[in-house]
């Protein structure tokens, strides 16, 4: 595919401030990012692709590996910092998103990645990742999710469709799923994205378009666990299948589904719904271009309800893509601007002015 | 009536009313200036949770109480000899504290009908001979505020009113003799833009200044003459300021920037107040969306090399207890402001109490020790929170401040101290490797400890060649690297036991003028002014008492188990139902007495006085029987 993903117009990149290896240095590679932590995932699961694309993609970015930082949460994704080696935080459930913003807010200079999953991320954390992705804190969140609690040995997650059948619902889960990108945009972020595991090419453009975004970048990882809901994405891994049924986002195109002979475009219904019809009869009728970068979140809101858990239509690629400042840069504006307006940086005179105020009294 | 102002040693006045008054406001204000006149002070605020309870209410009432004196003050006092009472519920609210002869005055444009039954009263009590025993000063001071601003017309009837405490103030000032140009500056300051509201205020202020001089009622008119302090420079200062301008000192000191994670919950929230506007001096504060995010956030810039801050109160633990958990195990400096209210649950939010002694120790999963430090007065605040930055970065550990509401609200005079007499809190940060492998090459292990503080080394994510993982599963000894191995487990667990049991902190000293004391006072945090004034008041009854304060509370001075098995009888007075008496129990097998009470306010001093009398008559009766009344 072309690189139509990574060319946003995104005024400001991601890393802007993150050391990047110095002229003659030799450039990373996959191995640098290797930690010696033996990988205790279980076979087959889909953590393992991901960890590939996410250490084969990382020398990419050309910075110090000592300015990357990985923080997780608690459940089977967040083992992964262990297995990179670059700083890392394996914190407690949900709260990876608050650690990473007050890490990232405070060092502007390092690329701080959240690694986090659907249990983690969406339910015990759901109010961390929310206001992370409403401040904007320039930071990447990875969430992997395989729709299943993993780690605590297979209890439905707040991705689970209504009905799935598991240890704590042996007759059918009767809730209602979370849709993670509907969610990440209502709660106003800048970048959403949706890819999956076994797509190494697409993962790892969007992981490219992720971190060179500046702002909070979401991003959902459809991933298998071949344990507690092995094939949960077969209909959209699977050749055969696949084929109608993903919706690969290019910016500025029309999006669509199928192949070259039975291709289906999405158009706009005069309810303001979409509706995917075959291209032939989209003659006349307005078609959807997706555009990425629309303030308006309105038509990214509408693709993320295109699949309703049949996954008849799943969109994958970049939904939404704005710049918008980001709390931290603003956060560390506003301690700039107060430092300039006093004229210096903070010494003892400055201390000793604030410590005094402006009501003291002298003993002699 | 002209007249020469009468000598006082000591003056306790306590300004109540509405909590849309100004009592507050107008009790900061006598108090700016009577810490400008070289009065020592202590001040006692007491405010409702409601924002605007409804008008003329009991539940309405606020009230300031503040206690100057000619001497060192050690407490806001028991009882005021003064009582500004604003309308009847701030009457009825306060008598009970009042003592017979002393001096009410009652702003008698609110004693209406309507507000009198709001209250219960079938009579009104300013006529009715009830307060007979009280000297009574009736003023109608929303009549005659209003009338003193007949001028402004500019201004509706109700902005007029407003200025009613800017009236009580000025005739506060002049019974006192205090300066006003304090105020008036203030108020010019605060109204720069509302001249009008300005020139009102000014002129009731002036008006209750006239009042006061020209009326047969006040005939009399009273002056403190300042206390005798150590020289130099002195300010006002609440705990909530101290504490915050503490931290900026401790960064300033350590050069860490200096990062606040917080949500807002009272009493704390004054600290996040103050430290928002003082980006000037590098400090960051973020307002999280919960207190777990509040402490992630802190704990996170921890990680990153800056000074991590979380402030709350009691509930806010609670939240922040599994954080405060990971940071044990992270082994990074954190330091956690709990400024204690009554509890369980939300319980009293603007009232004191010292009930999470247990919560800060106990309070967490695991064997997670913690330690704790309390301040013992408002101005006490600034060294306490250079205290735990300096335990937390030498030890690498999250550090408890216990401070509550009664030391965040109150106010004394401050010594400041300056800038480069300050401790020296100056951090190194690891940046080469620190041990060799098997292979005798160099390699770095996060968790290779300090031999003489067991603290682990703390890197700076941007340290070329020292990348390591961190985490909340229990770590190899050493390398950090994930470990179930049973014995390192109990290796680990021991050897951050170890750490905090090992911190150096000053041993705890005795005041015992006498030496021949069977009885020692024994208290923690902000009781130390309560207890102090009751020891010299037993003293001047003639009874032999030791006096001593804790402000480390995990670990505890080293010499503390010697001193406690030197007394026959130890008194614990704490303001929870025996928290700090459990652990010495537990710590020192000492049968320590607890003295406690939880009624949202500071001890009286009067009620300690008793507890140690008693104590005291114990022993020279019986020294086996040491059952006392107050006593639990």
């Amino acid at each position: 595919m072309t690189s139509h993903v990574t060319d946003l117009g995104m005024p400001r990149s991601g890393v802007a401030d993150v050391p990047t290896l110095g002229e003659g240095q030799l450039p990373l590679t996959k191995k640098d990012f290797t930690s010696d932590q033996e990988v205790r995932w279980c076979p087959g699961c889909g953590d393992y692709a991901v960890l590939a694309a996410v250490q084969g993609f990382l020398p990419e970015l050309g910075l110090r590996r000592e300015n990357i930082v990985f923080v997780s949460g608690i459940g089977c994704s967040s083992r992964f910092p262990y297995y990179l080696d670059t700083y890392g935080m394996h914190s407690i459930h949900g709260r990876a998103p608050a650690i990473a913003t007050g890490l990232a807010t405070s060092r502007p200079d390092l690329s701080v990645w959240v690694v986090t999953g659907d249990g983690d991320a969406l339910s015990i954390g759901g109010n961390h990742l929310i206001h992370a992705l409403r401040r904007n804190v320039n930071i990447t969140i990875l969430l992997f999710n395989n729709k299943i609690y993993g780690l605590t040995k297979g209890q439905y997650s707040p991705t689970s469709e209504t009905g799935t059948i598991t240890k704590s619902t042996p007759m059918g889960s009767v809730d209602t799923p979370f849709n993670p990108l509907s969610l990440a945009l209502g709660a106003e972020a800048t970048f959403v994205a949706r890819t999956m595991d076994s797509d190494r090419a697409h993962l790892t453009e969007v992981l490219r378009a992720a971190a060179s975004h500046r702002g909070a970048a979401f991003v959902e990882i459809y991933q298998n666990c071949p344990i507690f809901n092995d094939g949960a994405f077969q209909l959209i891994k699977d050749r055969d299948s696949q084929a109608a049924r993903l919706v690969k986002l290019v910016h500025g195109e029309p999006v669509s589904a199928g192949t070259e002979n039975d291709r289906q475009v999405l158009v706009r219904e005069p309810n303001g719904s979409v509706t995917f019809v075959p291209e032939a009869e989209a003659a006349g009728r307005p078609v959807v271009i997706h555009d990425a970068t629309d303030p308006n979140p309105t038509a990214a809101f509408a693709l993320s309800r295109l699949d309703d858990g049949t996954m008849a239509h799943v969109p994958m690629g970049i939904f939404r893509s704005i710049s918008r400042p980001t709390n931290d840069d603003l956060v560390r504006e506003q301690i700039a601007t107060a430092v300039e307006s006093a004229g210096r940086p903070s010494d003892d005179t400055a201390l000793d002015a604030l410590l005094r105020g402006n009501d003291t009294w002298t003993v002699e | 009536m002209a007249n020469t102002p009468a000598q006082l040693d000591k003056v306790v006045i306590r300004f109540a009313g509405d909590s849309g008054d100004g009592m507050q406001l107008t009790g900061d204000r006598f108090t700016s200036e009577t810490a400008a006149l070289g009065n020592d002070l202590s001040t006692l605020p007491n405010f409702p949770a409601e924002i605007r309870a409804p008008s003329g209410t009991l539940p309405g009432v606020s009230s300031f109480q503040l206690h100057f004196a000619d001497h060192d003050v050690l407490t806001p006092g028991d009882a005021p000899d003064v009582l500004v009472a604003m309308n009847p519920a701030a009457l009825k609210a306060n008598l009970a504290d009042v003592p017979r002869g002393a001096t009410i005055i009652v702003n008698t444009d609110e004693f209406s009908r309507r507000n009198l039954a709001k209250v219960g009263y079938t009579t009104n009590p300013i006529e009715d001979g009830s307060l007979d025993s009280w000297q009574v000063r009736p003023v109608a001071l929303t009549s005659i505020t209003v009338e003193a601003l007949a001028e402004f017309e500019s201004l509706t009837r109700k902005e007029k009113e407003r200025a009613k405490n800017m009236f009580a103030l000025g005739l506060l000032s002049w019974m006192f003799t205090r300066p006003t140009a304090g105020t008036e500056a203030f108020l010019k300051s605060k109204f720069s833009d509302k001249p009008d509201i300005l020139a009102a205020n000014l002129a009731a202020l002036y008006a209750g200044l006239h009042y006061g001089e020209t009326t047969e009622e006040f005939a009399h008119r009273y002056e403190v003459a300042p206390a005798a302090a150590p020289a130099g420079t002195y300010r006002n200062i609440t705990g909530n300021t101290a504490l915050a301008y503490g931290f900026v000192a401790a960064s300033h000191r350590s050069g860490l920037p200096l990062v606040l994670g917080s949500y807002p919950i009272t009493p704390a929230s004054d600290i996040l107040h103050v430290l928002a506007g003082l980006k000037r001096y590098g400090v960051m504060t973020l307002q999280a969306e919960d207190e777990i995010g509040g402490i992630g956030m802190a704990l996170g810039a921890a990680f990153g090399g800056a000074l991590g801050l979380t402030t709350t109160s009691g509930p806010g633990i609670a939240l922040k207890s599994e954080t405060i958990g990971l940071a044990a195990a992270l082994e990074l400096p954190l330091v956690i402001v709990d400024v204690q209210r009554g509890g369980p649950s939300t319980g009293l939010p603007t009232k004191t109490e010292q009930s999470d002694l247990l919560q800060a120790m106990f309070g967490r999963n695991g064997e997670s020790p913690v330690p704790i430090v309390a301040p013992q007065s408002p101005a006490d605040c600034f060294d306490i929170a250079m205290e735990a930055v300096r335990i937390a970065t030498t030890y690498r550990t999250p550090v408890f401040v216990l401070s509550d509401g009664y030391l965040a609200n109150g106010s004394e005079p401050w010594r400041v101290p300056s800038a480069r007499d300050l401790p020296d809190l100056k951090v190194e940060f690891t940046t080469e490797p620190n041990a060799t492998d098997d292979g005798g090459e160099p390699v770095f292990y996060p968790y290779q400890r300090d031999p003489e503080t067991l603290a682990r080394p703390w890197v700076a994510p941007g340290t070329p060649g020292l990348e390591h993982r961190i985490g909340g599963i229990e770590k190899a000894n050493l390398t950090g690297d994930i470990s179930y191995d049973p014995d390192n487990h109990d290796l680990m667990v021991r050897l951050r036991a170890a750490k905090v049991a090992g911190i150096t902190v000053p041993g705890i000293e005795v005041d015992d003028p006498t030496g021949d004391a069977e009885v020692l006072v024994l208290g923690w945090g902000s009781t130390y002014g309560p207890i102090a004034a009751a020891v010299r008041e037993a003293r001047s009854l003639g009874l032999s008492v030791a006096r001593a304060h804790l402000r480390h509370l995990n670990p505890f001075p080293a010499n503390l188990g010697e001193v406690l098995r030197s007394y026959s009888r130890v008194l614990v007075p704490e303001m929870n139902t025996g928290q700090l008496a459990l652990l010495l129990r537990a710590e020192y097998l000492v049968d320590v007495q607890s003295v406690n009470q939880v009624r949202g306010l500071p001890f009286t001093i009067s009620e300690l006085v008793e507890a140690i009398t008693t104590a005291v008559d114990a022993g020279s009766a019986s020294p086996a029987a040491a059952t006392v009344g107050a006593v639990r």
